[in-house]
């Protein structure tokens, strides 16, 4: 049967077919769909890890248990699980284990733009890599073959083209037969001490040599021989693009691109003129071409960053452009929080009371734009309190009392908590303010450890914010209603005098959690034009349904809300100095 | 099946169904016979920002993504999202649109205006556009939430494919109480 998947489906698909018993993940964009997809298998055990670490590692118990496991993360995912995926690959698997990235090349919804085969290579660990939803699903599960074949964890590398693309994909049925887990004594190959990794070691270097030995028959890596004036090395969505805009060129297209097949490289590159390699980000496959002698052009034509698009390939190998409208500057649609968030209260307070906010990774990122701009800093999930924590050991009494960090509740539960346990430990003077809005919002609304539910829906334990800041010694914590400015900017005043720590946690959801109960809407308000002097104080908060609406005469302008959009917060009504905005009649 | 590969672009807002419309042309292409791709960013788009979205069918279709300046079809959702799309097009192509204004962050601020005329800037580079007024039609088809099947039904009328699959495409992804007000906004986008 066919159907159109996204790669992300695919690869869904892919570990329903390959027999999967366990999943796990912490959402993050372009990844999340692979785990939201897997829960529809009723076969596989799919949930929701606190963070990408314990993902792995949930994964790595199920893998050393004899089954097949997966793990799935965006690129600087990677980044918190390496620590275990590193030695993972000296101890090697029991049932296959596969753990899948997804880059964000352009960074469409990302703080950077790592290229990931860089820790395949790091980890010493082969990865492949897709080039469409079939490939998707195909590469799924030939990565679980390979990584018992081979005693060896295998990456399977995506990026936001492929699992946010769709194309056809063929269904097939589950593979059978698989051994049925259990607990196997293996101390030596499972217990990494000095001793034991030693040993290891060289068996790691070994495995490499075979799998590039084998990299050089699979039919994962293919040459499609065309036109031989010029030859071209590509992996990926590159290969798409390669081929729609150079149709006649040769193709080596690789599907495993670590270890490199160094002798298909190299009978490629004697049947063709010129040899180029096409990929995205860093010249991973072009170093280690040129490094084996080879000649090949790649980074001088095509940038290290950004995403790859049919027409900067076309630039690159100087093809004509095709014919292009063009249109006037015009203003920009960048997102925007949602009308009703309750985060848009504690950042304009933030920015009335003049703090320094250190901020982290979540919708609440956005606060940074205008008009709250009320954020200075971000750099990844947990960094907010650990760097107002370091922050405040250089600045002077004055200035200390400034700094704020915001973390949402998702973000504070995958390592956030690591960084306030820090705080509490060496006692910085800093706020806390937990935005706990129940859901991990930034990325599509997935439950998480706080929520009260797991991925598949059901009720489960809660965890209780206020205890866990006291238990790892945080004396002052204070629950506010963000949607009260007075209250908020009262408690974070409050706070920011102590020359202790201190947590206030927010205490409302999301306006998209659609669970019933969780989010209630409230009055619709409206903007009362006899009223309304036109002072703008209610713009102040960037409310997407707040409108200005200028009047054609050249007097003052007025404010004006769109009933289809607010969802009744009332925190603009609480800006209005001339009691212009009430509830909608 | 000849070797052309038809483009078409979606672009909108973040939060006006842009996603289920490619879907159900990317359905309706597969019911036909064809190879389909398809490709979007979602993420930080779905708050309010800018979403395109990519379909093209052809016997074979490689890249997900369209190439700059060979959109054939744009299948506007907003008028500004419309037009700031137009470079994406290739000369001669075919504009249909929802005439609808959302205004962006800096113009709910009052901080830049929205541009003017731009039903009239758009129909003067791209002759053959189709400018529409999606909710006071999908009001008449009996929901105001349908404009989008509305402008899909415009659609369909300028491409070549079966109606049922279509018809086969529409029931598979609109879910079955909101079915028939669907059939009405497409039958009455396909008469425009
Ligand atoms: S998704 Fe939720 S948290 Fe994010 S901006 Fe919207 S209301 Fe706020
Ligand atoms: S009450 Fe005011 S601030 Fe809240 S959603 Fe409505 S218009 Fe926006």
């Amino acid at each position: 049967m066919k159907e159109i998947l996204s790669g992300n489906e695919a690869i869904a698909r892919g570990a329903f077919e390959a027999g999967v018993k366990v999943a796990s993940a912490y959402p993050g964009t372009p990844s999340t769909e692979i785990l939201e997809t897997i829960v529809n298998y009723k076969e596989i055990d799919a949930s929701w890890a606190s963070n990408e670490k314990v993902a792995v590692e949930v994964a790595i118990g199920a893998s050393f248990g004899g089954g097949r496991a997966i793990a799935c993360m965006k690129h600087v995912g990677v980044n918190v699980a390496a620590d275990p995926l590193f030695t993972l690959s000296y101890t090697g698997v029991g049932g296959g284990f596969v753990l899948v990235v997804a880059d964000d090349p352009e960074m469409h919804s990302s703080q950077n733009e790592q290229d990931s085969r860089n820790y395949a290579k790091f980890a010493k660990v082969p990865m492949l890599e897709p080039s469409d939803s079939q490939e998707c699903k195909e590469f799924t599960r030939i990565a679980f073959e390979l990584s018992e074949q081979f005693d060896t964890p295998v990456m399977l590398r995506s990026c936001t083209r492929i699992s946010h693309g769709k194309s056809i994909v063929e269904l097939a049925e589950p593979v059978a037969g698989l051994p049925t887990p259990k607990l196997v004594k293996n101390p030596s190959k499972l217990v990494m001490l000095p001793g034991n990794a030693k040993i290891r070691h060289p068996f790691v270097e070994e495995r490499l040599v075979k799998l590039a030995e084998y990299g050089a028959t699979a039919t994962l890596n293919r040459i499609e021989m065309r036109d031989t004036e010029i030859g071209i090395i590509t992996a990926g969505v590159s290969y798409q693009y390669v081929r729609e805009v150079l149709p006649t060129a040769s193709v080596l297209k690789l599907g495993m691109v670590h270890p490199l097949p160094m002798a298909l490289i190299k009978e490629f590159a004697a049947k063709v003129k010129k040899l180029y390699v096409v990929e995205e980000l860093d010249p991973f496959i072009e170093e280690q071409v040129k490094a084996a002698g080879i000649a090949v052009i790649g980074k001088e034509i095509i940038s290290r960053c950004g995403e790859l698009t049919p027409g900067r390939l076309r630039k690159a190998f100087n093809l004509p452009d095709a014919s292009q409208t063009t249109v006037e500057k015009l203003p920009g649609r960048p997102p925007n929080m949602c009308p009703g968030c309750p985060h848009r209260g504690v950042f304009y307070s933030l920015s009335q009371l003049k703090a320094y906010v250190t901020g982290d990774i979540g919708c609440y990122t956005l606060g940074f734009m205008p008009p709250l701009n009320a954020m200075d800093t971000c750099v990844c999930m947990g960094a907010s309190i650990s760097s107002a924590s370091g922050m405040v050991r250089v600045l002077s009494p004055e200035e200390k009392k400034k700094v704020v960090a915001v973390i949402g509740d998702s973000t504070f539960l995958h390592t956030g908590i690591n960084s306030l346990m820090e705080m509490a430990y060496n006692q910085s003077p800093a706020t806390v303010v937990l935005l706990d809005n129940r859901i991990t919002a930034m990325t599509g609304r997935q439950d998480n450890p706080a929520s009260g539910w797991t991925l598949s829906g059901g009720e489960t334990n809660a965890v209780d914010l206020v205890q866990l800041c006291k238990a790892v010694g945080i004396r002052h914590v204070r629950v506010v209603d963000p949607l009260n400015l007075e209250e908020t900017r009262a408690a974070l005043n409050e706070e920011m005098e102590r020359p202790e720590p201190s947590v206030i946690i927010t205490n409302r959801p999301c306006v998209l959690v659609k669970r019933e109960g969780v989010f209630k809407k409230g009055l619709l308000l409206s903007i009362d034009q006899d009223h309304c002097t036109g002072c703008k104080a209610c713009l102040k908060i960037g409310c997407p349904a707040i409108e200005w609406q200028p009047a054609p005469d050249g007097k003052k302008g007025k404010a004006y809300i769109d009933p289809l959009l607010c969802n009744g917060c009332d925190v603009c009504r609480q800006l209005c100095k001339f009691n212009a905005i009430g509830s909608a009649k | 099946m000849s070797d052309t590969i038809t483009n078409i672009l979606l672009v909108g807002v973040g939060g006006q169904g842009i996603l289920l419309a490619s879907e159900v042309l990317s359905e309706t292409f597969m019911q036909a016979g064809y190879d389909v791709k398809k490709s979007e960013i979602h993420g930080m788009s779905q708050r309010g920002g800018s979403v395109v979205s990519h379909v093209r069918y052809g016997r074979e279709v490689h890249s997900p993504i369209i190439p700059e300046g060979e959109g054939d079809i744009l299948f506007g959702f907003e008028i500004l999202e419309t037009y700031r799309s137009l470079p994406l097009m290739k000369n001669g192509g075919t504009v249909i649109a929802n005439d609808l204004r959302i205004p962006p962050p800096s113009v709910l601020l009052g901080q830049e205006t929205y541009p003017d005329d731009l039903p009239g800037k758009i129909a003067a580079m791209f002759p053959d556009s189709l400018l529409v007024d999606g909710q006071k039609l999908a009001a008449e088809a009996g929901n105001v939430r349908a404009a989008n099947t509305v402008l899909l039904g415009a659609v369909s009328k300028r491409l070549d494919i079966p109606d049922e699959c279509w018809i086969k495409a529409l029931e598979k992804m609109i879910p079955p109480k909101a079915l028939k007000v669907n059939h009405v906004a497409f039958q009455l986008g396909r008469s425009l």
